[in-house]
């Protein structure tokens, strides 16, 4: 028998709910700051307006549901669904107004890739976009990398055990340390460090390559919170294509690496123990197939002779599959020279370096390194006790930050979240074929968008359907969430409807 | 004869390489890239962003309205533009003349234009902003709004606490 949710249920939800529509107002104030040192008069409307209608609802959701009850795992999984929902809707709003949209529905689609931190963009003339509107897009990066739910309850509620139940929701489920409220603040900080050590080292190279110092640390900001956060949005149309640089490529390349580890890694090493970035299980995966998927993309370039030398191979080749396997999405080349020029098999490479995604408790999306390196220890375990004596026990035992025995139920889990990706992949595929686009290309979008990369072939654009455009956004949202809290929350309205 | 001759090749190169060069749109010649690799083609549009100094040469990016496109030059060639688009100016409209990389080798693959030919054919401005006054006017409504419900739900919270004691 399924139960109908109690009134006690949708308060609790609600009042969580409206405290992250507050949060999300109050972090619309950090352009309006922007708008106004660059003295963008609309743009800074356009935030009023936004902010005063988020605020406006996340204050009224919190006075009607208001409640001391605390969260139960269904509650954290629904509100952490619906908190992305919200934020898409009420985040595209700075967007429309700008007018760099062209309905409302291709805003919704750009603030769920900001968040989601995928990339895949529908603007208009980006390249006369304010100063405030291009901040929001890369603070959302920010925002999103790090769980809109967790941001807004690190610093709005002191020690719940709600806030764990969304901060699984939002496909994360490792404490660096026993508070959760507190593992949050310490990606913050993570994050914070980085931000200014990238936004100083990204500046100082957008000098040297003969930017207005303005301009570089404007982008130098904007660029490392889209690589850190693996979402790959840039300040210009032609993406890092724009800076003309190896220099600037190569430390893209880094920041895209460091965001796409794992955050307990990144713990461990600020502590000293640097042992475990060449003992993890994750790392050791991630660096195999970085050179497995790379060798094939090279090989693939090369059949078809695209880049007749090395250094353009690496910038080109090397520099994407990274983009990809990372998560990010940041490009040198343009969407449709993946289809006209790299061929099948480098687009096969990339297809995979997308779909296998970084490292869990990381901003990157994908199956995760962590996933697949369970199933090659699990294919090992089998192997041996093929070989080995039937009288021996056989036991394989995998390092992620402690040493760990494999389990039957760690390899089920795991089985189960990647085959759920693949149907996710193969669905946002099958919908783009439907519409008329080569199985390739929708494969490659559809990939994209689901892993939360934003590479794209060329698909995603204004003009392509409606129903295509409700597809990649349910993609990057379910990818995001790891599915979880999706279920929880399709199964919530299946209560409601038939629950006594 | 043989100066009707000169004049008559000296026009038709000029008639070649000016007058039915009509400019090629980004989107031309990036899904047409193999075929134009390496030729000289026309490119026009609006130069946006930085002018990037490299020694004695410079990048500008010159966006057509759909694309933009990378273009290596000269720093000479280039001292006539004035403005880059941004959201608040408008970047002088250029038309060049160069050679086309698919996958440039001296730039690590880059689609690009090495130019050799740079006419402005339009100057940019800066864009003065005109204040919207209906987003101006919702902005006050809002705000005035949020007040309101800011003071009513205190005043609230506030009934509630004494009730509570």
């Amino acid at each position: 028998m399924i139960l109908r949710p109690r009134i006690s249920d949708i308060k609790n939800i609600g009042y969580y709910l409206g405290k992250i529509t507050i949060g999300l107002g109050l972090t619309m104030m950090v352009p309006i700051v922007i708008g106004l040192g660059f003295r963008e008069i609309n743009p800074i409307l356009d935030f009023l307006i936004s902010s005063a209608i988020t605020l406006l609802i996340g204050i009224i959701l919190t006075r009607l549901c208001r409640t001391e009850e605390d969260l139960d795992w269904m509650q954290g999984m629904i509100v952490v669904s619906l908190s992305w929902l919200v934020a898409m809707l009420l985040g595209a709003l700075p967007l429309y107004l700008s007018g760099h949209w062209k309905s409302y529905l291709d805003a919704c689609f750009e603030a769920m890739s900001i968040f989601t931190t995928t990339g895949l963009v529908l603007v208009q003339d980006l390249d006369h976009l304010s100063y405030a509107h291009n901040l929001w897009r890369h603070l959302g990066n920010f925002i999103g990398g790090q769980g809109i739910a967790i941001v807004a309850l690190s610093f709005f509620v002191k020690g719940t055990s709600g806030a764990f139940k969304m901060y699984v929701g939002e496909g994360r489920d490792e404490r660096l340390l026993p508070n959760v409220i507190n593992t949050a603040r310490f990606i913050w900080l993570i994050s914070g460090v980085y931000l200014i050590l990238g936004t100083l080292i990204l500046g100082i190279v957008g000098m040297s390559i003969g930017m207005k110092p303005s301009n570089a640390f404007f982008h130098s900001a904007c660029i490392f919170m889209a690589g850190f956060d693996t979402a790959g949005f840039a300040p210009q149309s032609q993406n890092i294509l724009y800076y003309h640089s190896l220099l600037f490529e190569a430390v893209i390349i880094v920041i895209m690496l460091l965001g796409t580890l794992n955050f307990n890694l990144h713990f461990q090493m600020w502590f000293g123990n640097r042992k475990e970035i060449w003992k993890n299980i994750e790392t050791r995966t991630l660096f195999f197939t970085v050179l497995t998927l790379s060798f094939i993309t090279a090989v693939g370039l090369n059949q078809l002779k695209v880049y007749p030398e090395a250094i353009a191979l690496f910038r080109k080749g090397f520099f994407h599959l990274v983009s990809g396997h990372t998560g990010t999405g940041y490009m040198t080349i343009y969407a449709r020279q993946f289809i006209n020029e790299w061929g099948n098999l480098a687009l096969v490479g990339l297809i995979c370096a997308m779909g296998l995604g970084g490292c869990i408790c990381s901003t990157a999306g994908g199956i995760k390194m962590l996933r697949i390196g369970i199933f090659f220890k699990a294919l090992k375990q089998d192997i041996k006790k093929i070989i080995l004596p039937e009288s021996a026990v056989v036991s394989q035992k995998f390092h992620h930050i402690k040493d760990i025995f494999l389990e039957d139920k760690q390899v089920r889990s795991a089985l189960l979240i990647t085959l759920v990706y693949l149907g996710l992949y193969v669905l946002g595929a099958i919908i783009g074929t439907w519409f008329g686009y080569p199985f390739l290309d929708s494969l490659f979008e559809s990939t994209s968008a689901a892993a939360n990369v934003g590479l794209s072939c060329g698909i995603t654009d204004a003009s392509m359907p409606a129903v295509l455009k409700l597809t990649y956004i349910f993609q990057m949202w379910a990818g995001r969430l790891e599915f979880m809290s999706i279920f929880v929350l399709i199964g919530f309205f299946i209560a409601e409807v038939k629950g006594r | 004869m043989m100066k009707k001759m000169i004049l008559l090749v000296i026009g038709l190169w000029f008639l070649v390489t000016n007058c039915f060069a009509a400019p090629i749109s980004s989107e031309e010649l990036i899904q047409n890239a193999r075929e134009y690799d390496g030729k000289t083609v026309v490119y026009k549009g609006e130069v946006i962003g930085d002018i990037m100094m490299r020694k004695e040469f410079v990048w500008i990016n010159v966006n057509d309205g759909v694309n933009a496109i990378g273009i290596w030059s000269k720093k000479d060639l280039t001292r006539d533009i004035l403005y880059t688009g941004g959201y608040k100016s408008r970047g002088d409209m250029v038309e060049v003349r160069g050679i086309f990389h698919r996958a440039c080798l001296e730039h690590g693959g880059d689609l690009d234009i090495h130019i050799e030919e740079l006419s402005k054919i339009d100057s940019g401005m800066v864009v003065t902003e005109k204040i919207n006054f209906a987003k101006r006017n919702w902005a006050f409504i809002l705000l005035g709004m949020l007040g309101l419900v800011l003071i009513l739900s205190n005043i609230l919270r506030a009934s509630g606490a004494s009730r509570e004691v």
